[in-house]
């Protein structure tokens, strides 16, 4: 077993990593080390040759591959190490080991003093949904597609519809488009859209692309490649109508309905996951139920901006090195609890604190405009602002000062009077 | 062997499923020549891959029929068979519990039953048994029966095995090749016409399955019709909260056997599967009614099955016959002709007594089976590198740094298990076919991060344009080529 020690572990070189990596070098740790599987560092920002990151975090817009980019280099710069092709198999979080394989050091041992988890999110399958029909070639969930267009260079199909409206869905629309293939429609069972507001105007209006909501596939037909699919609208209990169903000939379906964080390894290592994310539960610096391991990005919840994701991320570096450093104190947590139209609160716990502040990420439950977001704490309001509409598909946040903090606090979204 | 443009050989066996690669792997023990042909690009068939993947031991079987014969008898092979041919395979027994007052009054005459079959080790299990033996069974159970012969299999491995261990013994293959006809001269037989060209034989054994009858109809025997029995099943993630250890069977009712829950070999659990009679024999759809029908009838045995654990859906083909039963015939006026039909539920298990049976069949009918010195009959399976040790795992790494490289995370394959796949034995030249073999993209990301690098290592290592690698048959074409 080839062994290795540092003072920060990071799994996973996507964006989330290598803020974290940056953060953590910042803050002094001398020894971080990057556990990544691909050949290069990035991530699935590799494959997002699209605009339209960084416009909050660096107020100017960079491509994915820019984006990670810029990160990439501060990470290297500050002496980050990186081990490649490397996947990890275990993480033993109270002994702070990880094993993990590569082609040229064999089984691998790192030991380090403190673990970000940083492996990133999976999308959701056909198998995930159930959509009904036959099981042909040609269905690919979007980031499978949008990683065969834009890094093996390989054209998944001519003529195609996508099930589901999230970012990469609509994205995908678009780079499809570009290349020349005729995409048929967008399919979206809410009557609201999954992903960004913008994505839709960009990506779908722009290219006078359909997008039907409240409407999902009812069967897919095609024996050996997809010939076809039936579309049709759904009812308020999101049940198709029979007598709406269409056909449209196809010979790809995308899919892109949700993603899942990816916490094999959480799990494994007994680390407490919340049942809403699917990723662990953590605290105001990222760190999960076991001090020695932080989490951060989409393997916490799913992000729809990387700015966020890299907030986030720094967060979880800097406590992480501090933690390694012996100089995170522990103390007694309350926890973040959801009100009036919240699905979750990120983090689900919070460490009182006598100064600063702690930004909760939250989504609602359904669309709303003109709401009053306010977080209580034993029944008073420790914070609390307007905004004009919120969405599903857009994080929303709340800064609470953490100097009022003395039980679990509460989060609603109220409708203004 | 070709001579002339014309392939020659003793014996054609028509269909690459369980049954006609347990009978290429049990013809193979003897110095004659065999060629199996079919028209799917990898051998493992229809019915044969999607099935619910146990070895029954024929306790429900109607007694005295041949099917019940050929069932009790393979039951027992199997242990040493899956040694012999390297197959995951476990005795997990079935339980088949009473939850109604009218199941329970049922059990003694299944027990009956069971004797007839003379499956003598069949027991009675209290409730408590039952509870202590599947925690998650429905707390209703009255008591119910144990049938510890009942086993589960990797079906897949089991026919690529057979498959395999008949090729090394001299068996040729000819996979992506339809039949199109049969010649015959003075009441014997001639030669198999097929779309990779025409083959002499002096025997055919029509092992096609869904496509019996029309295969029989070549020589027009087909004085019965294929009907198509649809199964749809769930598979669910590993991690699933609700499992069972056994084959958790319903009593039977007497329209249907009913729908299961069990472990698969390789930990997910498995819950179907649903019984419906096609007009058709190619619809392999999965439809919202079939699997609802399958969640409503499991609850009653499990009540907390988590569906929505489910990582895939799919449906296979019962090549079901009217008149019904199994039949195995063979015809005075057409020599060397033998003829399979109504190979259903339990063709999987009792494919290895049918390679028998058909064998000696053979030889009643002139076939001169003389029986080879140099048999192999061991067959290595590909090495699975997450079930090493962890030097073993250091070693195969060192050896080949490819086993360094994790191509499926889901379920931690290498690339070296891959190019194991593509390049032993009649190996893996699509997208199932290697799934099929290593379980790449069988996950519960199904593919999604794996396919992309599974396409290309296909397309270099069998030298091919990426927009020829197929996901399994000729026209599943998985991207549609370079984009510049």
């Amino acid at each position: 077993m080839y062994e290795m020690k540092c003072d920060v572990a990071i799994i996973g070189g996507g964006p989330a990593g290598l803020s974290a990596a940056v953060a953590a070098r910042k803050e002094g740790a001398g020894n971080v080390l990057i556990i990544e599987r691909d050949e290069s560092i990035g991530g699935i920002l590799q494959q997002c040759i699209h605009p339209g990151f960084g416009l909050s975090y660096f107020n100017q817009e960079l491509t994915g591959p820019e984006y990670a980019g810029r990160f990439a280099k501060e990470a290297l710069d500050l002496g980050v190490e990186v081990l490649f092709k490397s996947m990890v198999l275990e993480v033993s979080a109270q002994t702070g080991e990880i094993i993990c394989i590569n082609t040229e050091c064999g089984m691998t041992r790192v030991t380090a003093k403190s673990i970000i988890l940083a492996m990133g999110c999976r999308e959701r399958t056909r198998a995930n949904i159930q959509i009904p029909g036959t099981r042909p070639a040609g269905i690919y969930t979007a980031g499978s597609a949008q990683r065969l267009v834009n890094r093996q260079n390989t054209m998944v199909g001519r003529n195609v519809v996508i099930l589901g409206s999230g970012d990469i869905g609509m994205i995908m629309a678009r780079r499809m488009s570009l290349e020349g293939a005729k995409v048929l429609a967008v399919v979206e069972i809410m009557d609201y859209l999954a992903g960004l507001t913008r994505n839709k105007v960009q990506c779908l209006d722009d290219f006078n692309i359909p997008l039907k909501l409240s409407h999902t596939i009812t069967r897919i037909v095609g024996d050996q490649r997809v010939e076809g699919v039936y579309v049709a609208r759904v009812d308020e209990t999101r049940k198709p109508v029979k007598e709406t169903e269409e056909y449209i000939a196809c010979d790809t379906l995308l899919l892109s309905v949700g993603l899942i964080p990816e916490n094999e390894l959480t799990r494994k290592a007994d680390i407490t996951i919340s049942d809403i994310t699917s990723g662990p539960e953590v605290n105001q610096y990222m760190q999960t139920s076991v001090p020695s391991v932080f989490a951060c990005g989409n393997v916490v919840h799913v992000n729809d901006l990387v700015d966020n994701v890299t907030v986030e991320s720094m967060l979880a570096g800097q406590y992480a090195a501090l933690y390694a450093a012996g100089k995170l104190e522990q103390k007694q947590e309350v926890r973040t609890r959801t009100g009036t139209n919240v699905r979750y609160i990120c983090p689900q716990r919070i460490m009182p604190c006598d100064d600063g502040q702690a930004r909760l990420f939250f989504r609602v439950l359904a669309p709303d405009m003109d709401v009053r977001i306010e977080a209580r704490c034993n029944g008073k309001v420790v914070a609390s602002k307007k905004e004009r509409r919120v969405n599903p598909g857009e994080m929303c946040s709340i800064k609470i000062p953490l100097s009022e903090v003395d039980s679990d606090i509460v989060v609603d979204v109220i409708k203004e009077a | 062997m070709i001579i002339n443009g014309i392939y020659k050989t003793d014996v054609v066996i028509i269909g690459a499923g369980a049954v006609g690669c347990a009978i290429a792997r049990e013809l193979s023990k003897y110095q004659i020549q065999v060629m199996v042909v079919d028209k799917n690009e990898d051998v493992g068939g229809d019915a044969s891959k999607s099935n619910s993947a146990i070895i029954h031991t024929g306790y429900d079987a109607s007694p005295g029929t041949l099917e019940s014969q050929l069932v009790v008898a393979a039951n027992p092979m199997y242990p040493e068979l899956v040694k012999e041919l390297d197959v995951p395979f476990k005795q997990t027994g079935a339980i088949l519990p009473a939850i109604t007052q009218e199941q329970f009054e049922q059990l003694p005459a299944i027990k009956a039953k069971a004797f007839l079959n003379r499956v003598y080790d069949i027991e009675y299990l209290t409730k408590e048994q039952i509870i202590a033996m599947e925690p998650n069974i429905n707390p209703e159970v009255k008591g119910g029966l144990h049938i510890p012969r009942e086993s589960i299999i990797d079906p897949f491995i089991l026919v690529q095995a057979l498959a395999e261990n008949a090729n090394e013994n001299g068996v040729d293959f000819l996979l992506n090749t339809k039949v199109t006809g049969i010649q015959t001269e003075d009441g014997k037989i001639k030669a198999v016409e097929t779309t990779a060209g025409i083959i002499e034989t002096g025997y055919v054994i029509n092992a096609a399955a869904l496509y019996c009858d029309e295969i029989a109809a070549m020589v027009g025997k087909a004085d019965y019709k294929v009907v198509a029995r649809r199964g749809q099943f769930y598979i669910l993630d590993k991690n699933t909260s609700c499992k069972v250890e056994h084959i958790v069977l319903p009593i039977p009712t007497k329209i249907t056997k009913g729908k299961l829950m069990c472990p698969t070999i390789h930990g997910n659990m498995l819950v179907g599967p649903t019984a419906e009679d096609l007009d058709n024999k190619t619809d392999k759809s999965v439809t919202t009614d079939g699997l609802e029908s399958i969640v409503k009838d499991v609850q009653r045995l499990i009540p907390n099955v988590n569906i929505r654990d489910t990582i895939t859906q799919y449906s296979g083909l019962r090549p079901n016959r009217n008149p019904e039963g199994l039949h195995v015939d063979v015809y005075d006026d057409l020599e060397g002709y033998v003829n399979l039909s109504g190979v259903r539920s339990t063709g999987l298990t009792l494919s290895v007594s049918m390679g028998v049976y058909v064998a000696q069949l053979l030889k009643e009918h002139g076939c001169d089976l003389v029986y080879k010195e140099d048999f192999k009959k061991t067959r290595k399976g590909i090495r699975i590198f997450h079930e090493m040790t962890a030097r073993e795992q250091e070693e195969i790494i060192k050896e080949n740094p490819r086993y360094g490289n994790i191509v499926c995370r889901c379920e931690t394959i290498t690339e070296g298990e891959i190019l194991d796949a593509i390049h032993r034995p009649l190996g893996a030249r699509s997208m199932d076919a290697v799934k099929r073999r290593v379980r790449a993209g069988m996950g519960r990301c199904q593919g999604g991060f794996c396919g992309p690098k599974v396409l290309e290592i296909l397309s270099k290592e069998l030298n091919i344009p990426v927009e020829e690698v197929n996901k399994n048959v000729a026209g599943s074409y998985m991207v549609s080529g370079k984009m510049r």
